[in-house]
C-alpha cells in the first residue's frame, strides 16, 4: 500500500521571551487510507500535529521534518500556490468548535459554495446543488433551511455537521478531526462521530482522528498513537489497547470512570520526565 | 450609544430543532417592533438633548435680558424685556416653550448677527459637514487599507510605519500641522488655493449664479455645472480636509489594526485557509467582513467628531463653519446661538448613531 501522509521527525517549536518551547518535538508515523488515533493530553502536541500537516502553523511558531510527504509530495517545501490547490482540494480538517470555525457574518450557504465557486469554477446553481446534497448526506433534514441560515442560528450538533459537509464537499483524500466533538454534548456527540464514521469509510478517506478520549479512539480507528510532551510514547492497534504496555498509556485508561466498575476515587495520572526523553521504542 | 457586546450571540433550542428564523409570526412584527423601539429611543434622545442645552442656558453666566437691553437699561425696562422673554414663568414651564420653540424650527435669535439662528445654522453647517465628509472619507478610504495591511504585516516594517504615521497623528497639534501645511503648500509651493472656501472672484460668481441646493459648494457647483468654481473650491478644501482626514486616518487605522489582529486569531480565519482560500481573500473578505462590525462605531464616532471638534481647524483655515460660529457666539455671550449650535452637534450625533445602529443590521446578521 503506497502511503498517503508520510511524517519523519516532524518538529514543531515557538519562539517566545522565555526561549524555545518545543510543541512537537520528532514525530514520526506513515498513514494510508486508514483512520488513524492521535491521543494525549492537553498540550501534548497533538493538536500542532495536525496544524503543521496543513502548514498552518503561524509565526512565532517554526515547523521542521525530515520529511513531511503527501501523495509523495514535499509539504514543507511546496509552493503557496500548489499548497492552497492541496489544502482546498485533497486536504481537509474538521475543527473543535463550530461556534469558532465558522464565520459568523457568512451564511453557511456561502461558506458552503465560496470553495467550488473559486477553485472548481462551477456556476452558482451548481455549487449550490452539491452544496444541498452534501448537507443531506450529514443527515440535515432540512437542508434548503441551513444553507440559508446563519451559524449562529444553528446549534452546536447542527453546527458541526455542517462543517464536515463543508470538508468533504471538495472530496478530499485525508481529513484530519481535531476533537470535533468535544464541544458538543454526549448525544449529540454519538450522532456527529456515526455520521463522520460512515462518511469515511464509504469514502475511503484517510483519518487522522485527534483526541483525549482513549476509548472513544479506539473504537473510532485502527490504530493510535499516544503522544506525551511532544512525542510518541506508544503506538497501538485499536483492538489491543488492553495490551497497552507504556505506564502513560495504561494511566490514561485507569483515570477513566467505569460504569458498574468499583467506586471511589479515580487514579490520577502519574508523569515520569523521563518519558519525554526516550519516545516510543 | 450602539451596542457592541450584546449582539446576541446566544444560541437557541436543541439540536435540528432550530436553523433559520421563524417564519410566522415573529419576523415582521419583530423589525416593526425594533423600528420603534429605536424611534422612542431616538425621541426620548432628543428630549434629554433639549433638556441638557435648556440648562446650559441656566447656568452659563450670562444674562440674556442685559445682553438685549444693555447695561444701561432702567429697571422698569429691564424687568419688561425679561416678562417679554417668558424668564418669570416657572422653570419646567420654560422648557416646554422652549421644546415647542425647537420642535418648530425657532432656535431663537443670534445677538451677533440678528438673524434667526437657525437661519444661521442654515449657512454654516453645510461648511462643516463637508469639510468632515470629505476628511473622513480622506481617514476612512488610507485608514482602513493601512490597518489591515499592519495587522497583517504585523511587526514588520509596513507595520512600523503605519504605527508611526499613526502615533504623529495623535501627536501633532492640529493648528501646528495646518499652519506648515498653509505655509508649504500654499506660501511656497503654490499648490492648494488658501484659507476661506473659495477665493474672492469667484466667491462672488458663486454668490451670484450658483443656486444653493445643498449648501456644500463642491456639490451645489457640480450641479450647476460651474466647473471652474468648483475646481477653486476643490483647492481650498484639500488642505483642511487632508489635515482633519490625517486625524482621523490616525485613529481608524490604529482601531483597525487592533480589531484585524484579534480577528486573525479566530478559528474560522485557519477553517478559510483550510478550505484553499488565498490569503487576501481570508484577509479581505473573511476577517474583515467581521471587522466591519464594530469599525462602524469607529467610523461614525469619529465623523461626529469631526463635526463637532473642526473649531481649531476652522480657525486657522478660516473655514466658516459651524465650530467658528459656536465659538464666536460664546465669546460674545450670543447664547442662543451656542444653545442652538450646541442642538445641531447633537443632533448630528443622535443621527450617526441611528445611522451605524442601521448599518449594523446590515453588516452582522447575529443583530438583525
Amino acid at each position: 500500500m503506497s502511503a498517503l501522509l508520510e511524517v519523519e521527525d516532524l518538529r514543531v517549536a515557538f519562539d517566545t521571551p522565555a526561549g524555545v518551547v518545543e510543541a512537537v518535538r520528532g514525530l514520526s508515523f506513515t498513514l494510508g487510507r486508514e483512520r488513524l488515533g492521535i491521543v494525549g493530553e492537553s498540550g501534548s502536541g497533538k493538536t500542532m500535529t495536525g496544524r503543521a500537516i496543513l502548514r498552518l502553523v503561524q509565526p512565532p511558531g517554526r515547523v521542521s521534518a525530515r520529511r513531511l510527504a503527501f501523495d509523495g509530495q514535499e509539504l514543507l517545501t511546496l509552493p503557496e500556490r500548489r499548497l492552497r490547490a492541496l489544502r482546498g482540494r485533497r486536504l481537509a480538517m474538521v475543527m473543535q468548535d463550530p461556534k469558532y470555525s465558522l464565520n459568523p457574518v457568512m451564511s453557511v450557504g456561502r461558506q458552503l459554495t465560496e470553495g467550488l465557486r473559486r477553485r472548481e469554477r462551477l456556476s452558482r446553481a451548481e455549487a449550490r446543488r452539491r452544496a444541498l446534497a452534501m448537507l443531506e448526506a450529514v443527515q440535515i433534514r432540512d437542508p434548503e433551511r441551513v444553507y440559508r441560515a446563519f451559524p449562529h442560528e444553528l446549534s452546536g450538533g447542527m453546527g458541526q455537521r455542517v462543517m464536515i459537509a463543508m470538508m468533504l464537499i471538495p472530496e478530499p483524500d485525508l481529513l484530519i478531526a481535531d476533537e470535533p466533538t468535544s464541544a458538543l454534548d454526549v448525544t449529540v456527540e454519538a450522532e456527529v462521530l456515526k455520521i463522520l464514521d460512515g462518511l469515511v469509510r464509504e469514502r475511503g478517506l484517510g483519518l487522522i482522528f485527534i483526541s483525549h478520549d482513549l476509548p472513544l479512539v479506539s473504537r473510532f480507528c485502527d490504530r493510535v498513537l499516544v503522544m506525551y510532551a511532544g512525542r510518541v510514547v506508544e503506538e497501538l492497534k485499536a483492538a489491543e489497547l488492553e495490551r497497552a504496555r507504556h505506564p502513560y498509556t495504561r494511566g490514561l485508561l485507569r483515570c477513566l470512570p467505569r460504569v458498574g466498575g468499583p467506586r471511589g476515587d479515580l487514579a490520577t495520572l502519574t508523569r515520569d520526565p523521563a518519558w519525554a526523553e526516550q519516545g516510543a521504542e | 450609544m450602539t451596542d457592541l457586546a450584546g449582539t446576541g450571540r446566544g444560541r437557541s433550542g436543541g439540536p435540528g430543532a432550530d436553523a433559520g428564523r421563524p417564519l410566522r409570526g415573529g419576523w415582521v412584527g419583530r423589525r416593526a417592533r425594533g423600528l420603534l423601539g429605536l424611534l422612542a429611543t431616538l425621541a426620548a434622545t432628543f428630549l434629554g438633548l433639549l433638556f441638557v442645552t435648556f440648562i446650559i442656558g441656566r447656568v452659563i453666566p450670562i444674562d440674556p435680558v442685559l445682553a438685549i437691553v444693555g447695561e444701561r437699561a432702567t429697571t422698569a425696562q429691564y424687568e419688561a424685556a425679561r416678562e417679554a422673554l417668558g424668564l418669570n414663568e416657572p422653570l419646567l414651564v420654560q422648557f416646554g416653550y422652549y421644546v415647542r420653540d425647537v420642535l418648530s424650527g425657532d432656535l431663537g435669535t443670534s445677538i451677533l448677527t440678528a438673524r434667526p439662528v437657525i437661519e444661521d445654522i442654515g449657512r454654516v453647517f453645510p461648511a462643516t459637514l463637508e469639510l468632515a465628509t470629505l476628511a473622513t472619507l480622506f481617514g476612512v478610504l488610507l485608514g482602513v487599507p493601512a490597518g489591515v495591511l499592519a495587522a497583517v504585516r504585523q511587526g514588520r516594517l509596513t507595520d512600523q510605519l503605519v504605527r508611526l504615521l499613526g502615533l504623529f497623528g495623535y501627536s501633532m497639534p492640529v493648528f501646528w500641522l495646518g499652519l506648515m501645511g498653509l505655509l508649504l503648500f500654499y506660501g511656497q509651493l503654490g499648490w492648494v488655493g488658501g484659507p476661506g472656501r473659495l477665493d474672492t472672484t469667484y466667491q462672488f460668481i458663486f454668490e451670484l449664479e450658483v443656486p444653493r441646493v445643498t449648501g456644500a459648494i463642491l456639490i451645489d457647483t457640480a450641479l450647476a455645472g460651474a466647473w471652474d468654481v468648483f475646481r477653486n473650491a476643490l483647492s481650498h478644501i484639500v488642505l483642511p480636509a487632508a489635515v482633519l482626514g490625517y486625524y482621523s486616518l490616525a485613529y481608524i487605522s490604529r482601531m483597525t489594526r487592533s480589531f484585524m489582529l484579534e480577528q486573525l486569531r479566530q478559528e474560522y480565519v485557519t477553517t478559510a485557509r483550510v478550505k484553499g482560500m488565498p490569503e487576501w481573500r481570508v484577509v479581505w473578505v473573511h476577517a474583515l467582513g467581521n471587522v466591519l462590525v464594530p469599525l462602524i462605531t469607529v467610523i461614525a464616532l469619529s465623523y461626529a467628531q469631526l463635526l463637532e471638534g473642526s473649531v481649531l481647524t476652522e480657525t486657522v483655515f478660516a473655514w466658516p463653519g459651524l465650530g467658528l460660529y459656536i465659538t464666536q457666539a460664546l465669546f460674545s455671550g450670543d447664547l442662543a446661538a451656542v444653545m442652538g449650535g450646541t442642538i445641531v452637534v447633537g443632533a448630528a450625533f443622535i443621527l450617526l448613531n441611528l445611522l451605524s445602529d442601521l448599518l449594523y443590521r446590515l453588516v452582522d446578521p447575529r443583530a438583525r
